[in-house]
């Protein structure tokens, strides 16, 4: 999984390989939101490459972009002038073309949504039209894209729902979204959004709505459903289990910008950003010798006002390191080695301490 | 109270909390020509909570984790069995006859948004339940309580007058922790309280639990489907499976060594935050099934990997491991993997 192979442009080391192929190239994208408080930067200039057949995640707490981004670029944040998108997001399909999803017009960038590039979201119930049938429903989604009868779409959807293990799938075809659990709603979900064939798929929250026993199941689907297609998938999440479990690559976000970033392993194991520190460390575990009634290494305070962010780095007020410097100026993403990035003025000396 | 958190106490010897046999069922559909269904949501649920004790309640959807905590404070009718409080048979005691017992027993709910009332400040909030029981308190007197539970949950008298909106989840949540201490109670539930809130405020209310309980020796039912956070903070942890305790222990045995297979599942199931570990990990097959239609026998047999064709017979009973230690499982001869 680690071997960064000299230096790629945003080097990062993939689970694929570098000689993937590229499926998505996002730079210095940026999303603005018009608030009656003024504009409200939520993601700012975010630029990461994706490659088949890899998963990235995008961690973060609420506020922190994580979602935005990943609606960003399925072009489905609000339009302008509620909304200023900036940057590019360059998209290989299937046909060869690479092409600037920003810069599509309506039409086309509905061509691609659902179609080259699909999304799955926290609640399964309210994605699913709640008065038709699923199988209809997963029809509906192939005969939008594909020239095929009403017939074969429906014997499709039955295959789809098969291959998501929905036991019974024929007859659950004509089942209402209701009538399944919270688990096999988020199936129907995935195999709507596996029914084109997508090169990437954008899971947000897949399984927070979920029981444990359930995530498990899904995460186990979505990671066989990937070694079967070869899709790209950038999972988001705020569980830094699930991170562990499912990531190849991981970008932790905060405040709006990427604050860490690189292999899963590097970045969940010698953290090098205060903030993805803290956030491993406030998590309790499961490790009955280390039980106990010790309080947890909590981070203090909350997230800075989007409306008003600090000049510096936007986690200095919560950072435990924070010296004036990092008041002063954002600081830049800096290469740490091995495709890990950091954005820290401080995290050479932090490394250097903590080891 | 430092000696009572190294060996958790007795829980015969000082129950403030005595639960036997508990049912609360509820009646679904059913028509003219139609019986209805009974959803034995919470069925022959039996434990006790010691002074100052803190009881971890873990399970699924479903499970019947919430019912259970809202019948022990009775929010519900309780269907059958008995709660004593305080020595107290509270099962069927009129809402009047409750009232003097309401302020030692009190809920800490999930949602910090929907919990506390948009049009109220903090200090009317946080004073709602002295109020009502408490309504001969002069208005310096009642200052002086309001100001003590904000401090106590780390928020200053300077925020008394804001309303909800202004406050962030954890603060929220802090708010509606001071409104559950403010009457000095005996007894918490607390449902899902970490549930909605970012990992790392999650942490820090946490940490006040963890202090609310050692300063002011609370007793708790801690209802949760995070393990590692139960793990934390409780003495004992139950686990409760279609409406029944399929296992109950102190933390320390039950992490070590479940007894139960759906402990174990569960267990496995929770994804840890550390890449380079790999664990066997027992996926356990469908759903849970429909409490209206549970299968027979062992309500787990239809997902158990160690299922035998006895299971389907009868409901095993909660049997006695060692010290504390009960499982609702007939096999004795599993050794089940550690978290």
């Amino acid at each position: 999984m680690q071997g960064a192979l000299g230096p790629v442009p945003l080097a990062v080391p993939s689970a694929a390989g570098d000689a993937a192929e590229m499926v998505l190239a996002v730079r210095d994208l940026s999303v603005t939101f018009a608030t009656e408080g003024g504009p409200l930067v939520a993601v700012r200039e975010v630029s990461f490459d994706l490659r088949a057949g890899e998963t990235l995640a995008l961690v973060g707490e609420s506020g922190s972009g994580k979602s935005v981004t990943s609606l960003a670029i399925m072009r489905l944040t609000p339009s302008a002038p509620r909304v200023k998108l900036g940057g590019s997001v360059q998209f290989a399909d299937s046909s060869g073309r690479t092409r600037d999803l920003l810069a599509l017009d309506a039409d086309a960038m509905r061509a691609v949504r659902g179609n080259e590039i699909s999304m799955i979201f926290q609640e399964p119930m309210t994605s699913l039209n709640p008065v038709h049938r699923i199988g209809n429903q997963i029809a509906e989604a192939i005969t939008y894209h594909q020239r095929i009868g009403a017939r074969a779409a429906l014997a499709r959807a039955a295959e789809l729902l098969d291959q998501v293990g929905i036991p019974d799938a024929r007859r659950r075809l004509s089942a209402y979204p209701h009538q399944l659990s919270g688990g096999m709603r988020q199936r129907v979900m995935i195999a709507m959004a596996l029914a084109c064939n997508p090169r990437v798929l954008i899971a947000d929250e897949p399984t927070t709505a979920l029981d444990v026993t359930v995530q498990a199941q899904i995460l186990e689907l979505l990671k066989e459903l990937q070694q079967a297609t070869g899709m790209a998938v950038i999972f988001v999440t705020h569980n830094l289990g699930v991170v562990a479990e499912i990531a190849d690559r991981v970008m932790v976000m905060y405040a709006g910008a990427i604050v860490e970033r690189g292999g899963v392993v590097p970045v969940m194991t010698r953290p090098l950003m205060p903030y993805t520190q803290g956030l491993l460390h406030s998590v309790p575990r499961l490790d009955p010798d280390a039980l106990g009634h010790e309080p947890l290494e909590a981070i203090p305070g909350t997230v800075p006002n989007a409306l008003l962010p600090p000049p510096g780095c936007a986690f200095a007020p919560r950072c435990r390191h924070v010296e004036p410097a990092c008041e002063a100026a954002l600081p830049i993403l800096e290469d740490a080695g091995d495709g890990h990035q950091v954005r820290c003025r401080r995290w050479r000396a932090i490394d250097a301490v903590r080891r | 109270m430092s000696g009572a958190l190294a060996t958790p106490p007795d829980p015969r010897e000082s129950a403030l909390v005595d639960v036997r046999e508990l049912r609360q069922w509820f009646p679904v559909g059913g028509s003219l020509l139609r019986r209805r269904d009974m959803l034995r949501a919470v069925d022959d649920v039996s434990f006790t909570i010691a002074r100052g004790e803190v009881l971890g309640l873990v399970g699924e959807s479903g499970s019947g984790k919430s019912t259970l905590g809202r019948a022990l404070l009775r929010m519900t009718e309780p269907t059958g069995g008995q709660i004593l409080f305080e020595g107290h048979d509270i099962t069927r005691l009129p809402r009047r006859a409750l009232r003097p017992l309401r302020p030692r027993m009190q809920f800490i709910f999930q949602d910090p948004f929907a919990s506390l009332n948009p049009r109220m400040t903090v200090r009317q909030i946080v004073s709602a339940p002295l109020a009502i029981q408490r309504s001969d308190l002069a208005t310096g007197a009642r200052d002086v309580r309001i100001a003590d539970a904000l401090q106590t949950v780390g928020l200053s008298m300077e925020y008394a007058d804001r309303y909800p909106h202004e406050f962030s989840g954890g603060q929220r949540q802090r708010i509606g922790i001071a409104r559950a201490l403010i009457m000095e109670p005996s007894f918490l539930v607390a449902d899902e309280p970490v549930s909605a809130l970012d990992v790392s405020i999650q942490a820090q209310i946490v940490n006040l639990l963890i202090e609310v309980r050692r300063k002011l020796n609370i007793a708790m039912l801690f209802i949760s489907h995070d393990l590692a956070v139960v793990g934390h903070l409780c003495d004992r942890v139950a686990v409760m499976y279609l409406g029944r305790i399929v296992e109950i222990a102190p933390t320390r045995d039950l992490f070590r060594r479940p007894r139960h297979p759906y402990t174990e599942a569960l267990f496995s199931a929770v994804p840890v935050p550390d890449p380079t570990v790999r664990r066997r990990r027992i996926v356990l097959r469908g759903d849970v099934p429909s409490p209206l239609a549970p299968p027979s026998g062992c309500a787990f047999r239809s997902r158990c990997p160690y299922a035998l064709a006895e299971c389907a017979g009868t409901m095993p009973a909660l049997r006695a491991v060692h010290g504390g230690h009960w499982t609702r499982c007939i096999r004795d001869d599993l050794v089940l993997g550690r978290v």
